[in-house]
C-alpha cells in the first residue's frame, strides 16, 4: 500500500493540514497586533523564520492541491485518475513554492 | 456521534473545502505578489485598511476554516491518536471558538 502515490498524497495531505491548523492561530495572532506588524515583519527576516515560512506556503499549496484532488475523487467519476491527480497536486505544490521563493 | 451528525460534519467539511479552494488561490496569489518587493506592515494595511471587499473575502475565509480545521483534525485525532468521544469533541469545539475569535480579531485589525 505504501509504494501508492495516493498513500503518499494521503500522508501530505494529512500533515499539511496539520500543520496549518497548528500555524493558524499563530499567523491570526500576528495579524492581530497590526499596529506591531512592522516589528514583527523584522523578527521574521531571520534565515529560519524564512524556512519556516516557505514551508508554509508550499504546505498550504500542497493542501489545496490534495484537497482539490480529494473533491476530484469523491464528486467526479475519474478513478483511474487517481495517479495523475496526485502528481498533479505535487506539481501545483511545487510551482507555487518555486514562485514564492523566488519573489522573497 | 450519530450517523446524522458523522454525514452532517462531512458535508460541512465538503462545503467548506470548497470556498477554501477559491479562498486559498486568492490568498496564494496575494502571497506571491506581496512578497516580491518585501513584506512591509505600511503596504499590507495600504491594501486592507477600510477595504469592505477585503473585509467580506478574509471573514469568508475564516468562517470557512473554523468549520474545516476542527473538522479535519476530528479524524486525525480519531485514527492517529485514538482520541474519541465527547472530550474530543469538546476540546475541537474549543479549538474553533479560539480560530473564531483570533481570525476575527485578525481580520479588524488590518481592516479598521
Amino acid at each position: 500500500m505504501r509504494q501508492h502515490p495516493s498513500y503518499w498524497a494521503f500522508i501530505v495531505h494529512r500533515v499539511s493540514g496539520v500543520a496549518l491548523a497548528a500555524f493558524l492561530p499563530l499567523h491570526f495572532w500576528a495579524l492581530g497586533n497590526a499596529l506591531q506588524l512592522e516589528d514583527f515583519l523584522r523578527w521574521t527576516q531571520q534565515p529560519l523564520v524564512k524556512l519556516s515560512e516557505w514551508l508554509i506556503v508550499v504546505a498550504l499549496a500542497a493542501h489545496l492541491g490534495g484537497g482539490l484532488r480529494v473533491l476530484a475523487l469523491e464528486f467526479l467519476p475519474w478513478r483511474d485518475w487517481q495517479k495523475s491527480l496526485a502528481a498533479a497536486a505535487a506539481a501545483f505544490a511545487l510551482a507555487v513554492g518555486l514562485a514564492f521563493a523566488l519573489a522573497l | 456521534m450519530s450517523f446524522r451528525g458523522e454525514a452532517r460534519l462531512w458535508i460541512a467539511q465538503r462545503a467548506s473545502a470548497a470556498v477554501l479552494a477559491l479562498c486559498v488561490s486568492v490568498h496564494l496569489v496575494t502571497i506571491v505578489y506581496a512578497v516580491r518587493s518585501g513584506l512591509s506592515a505600511a503596504e499590507i494595511l495600504e491594501r486592507t485598511r477600510g477595504s469592505a471587499a477585503w473585509f467580506g473575502f478574509y471573514s469568508l475565509f475564516v468562517l470557512a476554516v473554523t468549520v474545516h480545521a476542527p473538522i479535519g483534525l476530528r479524524s486525525v485525532l480519531g485514527e492517529w491518536a485514538g482520541w474519541r468521544g465527547r472530550s474530543r469533541d469538546f476540546a475541537l469545539l474549543l479549538f474553533a471558538a479560539l480560530l473564531a475569535w483570533l481570525g476575527m480579531r485578525a481580520v479588524l485589525g488590518v481592516f479598521a
